[in-house]
């Protein structure tokens, strides 16, 4: 994959982040930022300390995605963001929520869907291509456990791996969280087609 | 000596001597199997990934990768210390399945049957384990005993 690839795939990904956050400030009625996407290769091992340290508590949610361009996006919040966007959406007073029952699960479940379907959603607008989410998956443990075991249940396991990934979140970082799409090079190939006709 | 604290990065084993530990972060689906000679003091730690290479085409740099490979390849740097098979443990953690919803490729439960098969066809006895679940684990060994110590979230300590 050469860098005129990777700059259209960062490019494509900014795009669909760009809904992604747009959804995230009006379901929290907060000012929502993402950075700058960044799409490499790196080793697996690297992969997982992106997110922090490895036994740093957070929300993983995986959305498997279908269709033309088979992929998954994660979405992973840290403990305090969790809490905060729970509370957020349920309209309680910030600092209510400590721990995640049922409700506040299926909470943050929900949001990880709307993030990614407005992500696939717009990148579909653009390329014509057919995405759809699958149901997502939820983890609340040890950063390393629950990255690594997502991309080993789907199925990412070669020792480098193409990782989009980036920062979305308040500009105070009140609520931060992090970004990845992983999807096959074919997979790649297609989007990368789809995006020059 | 000061004892090192020696960590084992994913799809990765490491052996060491007392009076060393060895530690392994955020096992999930992984499993993680810890090798002890109570006679020389000498273990070994790996951080397996998946269960059978044979299911794998790409090649892999990573020699604790998979259980039907990364379990001999540490047994087999153990002996260059002088340990005998025979008086070898193990102890067996992790395989836990993370994520909530239908778990199709059962992964850690693979992982933990497959290094199972393995130890038992090599002849060495898991003496202990603390495996499935839907935990976190951070796993270390402590050359000078020979005991496990399991970390989950927040900070609880189990030893085995």
């Amino acid at each position: 994959m050469d860098g005129i690839q990777l700059d259209a795939l960062r490019e494509t990904c900014n795009i669909g982040l760009g809904h992604a956050s747009t959804a995230l400030a009006v379901m929290t009625g907060r000012k929502i930022d993402i950075d700058v996407p960044r799409a490499s290769f790196m080793p697996l091992d690297e992969a997982v300390h992106i997110g922090g340290e490895p036994e740093k508590e957070v929300s993983c949610i995986n959305m498997p995605i279908t269709g033309d361009i088979p992929g998954l996006v994660i979405f992973m919040f840290d403990a305090h963001s969790t809490f905060l966007l729970v509370d957020v959406l349920s309209g309680l007073p910030e600092g209510t929520t400590a721990e995640l029952d049922e409700m506040s699960k299926s909470i943050i479940r929900e949001t990880g869907n709307i993030l990614a379907g407005s992500f696939i959603s717009a990148i579909g607008d653009l390329t014509g291509l057919k995405m759809y989410t699958e149901v997502p998956e939820l983890a609340f443990d040890m950063l390393g456990a629950t990255l690594c075991s997502a991309l080993i249940n789907h199925n990412y396991t070669d020792d480098q791996l193409l990782l989009i990934e980036t920062v979305i979140g308040e500009l105070d970082k009140q609520i931060k969280g992090f970004f990845f799409f992983m999807t096959s090079p074919e997979n790649l190939e297609k989007l990368f087609k789809a995006l020059l006709f | 000596m000061a004892a090192l604290e020696i960590p084992i990065g994913i799809a990765e084993y490491k052996v060491t001597r007392e009076p060393n530990r060895l530690i392994t972060l955020g096992l999930g689906s992984c499993v993680g199997v810890s090798i002890y000679d109570p006679f020389t003091r000498v273990g070994g730690l790996i951080h397996i990934m998946l269960p059978d290479s044979t299911l794998f085409e790409n090649q892999t740099s990573k020699t604790g990768k998979f259980a039907d490979t990364g379990i001999p390849f540490m047994i087999r740097d153990m002996l260059s210390y002088g340990v005998k098979i025979n008086n070898l443990e193990a102890k067996m953690v992790g395989g836990a399945q993370m994520f909530d919803g239908v778990d199709h490729f059962k992964i850690g439960q693979r992982n933990i049957e497959k290094s199972d098969q393995i130890l038992s066809r090599i002849g060495i006895k898991v003496i202990v384990r603390e495996t499935g679940g839907n935990k976190g684990r951070t796993m270390i060994l402590d050359t000078v005993t020979g005991q496990v110590t399991i970390r989950l979230l927040g900070n609880q300590i189990k030893i085995i």
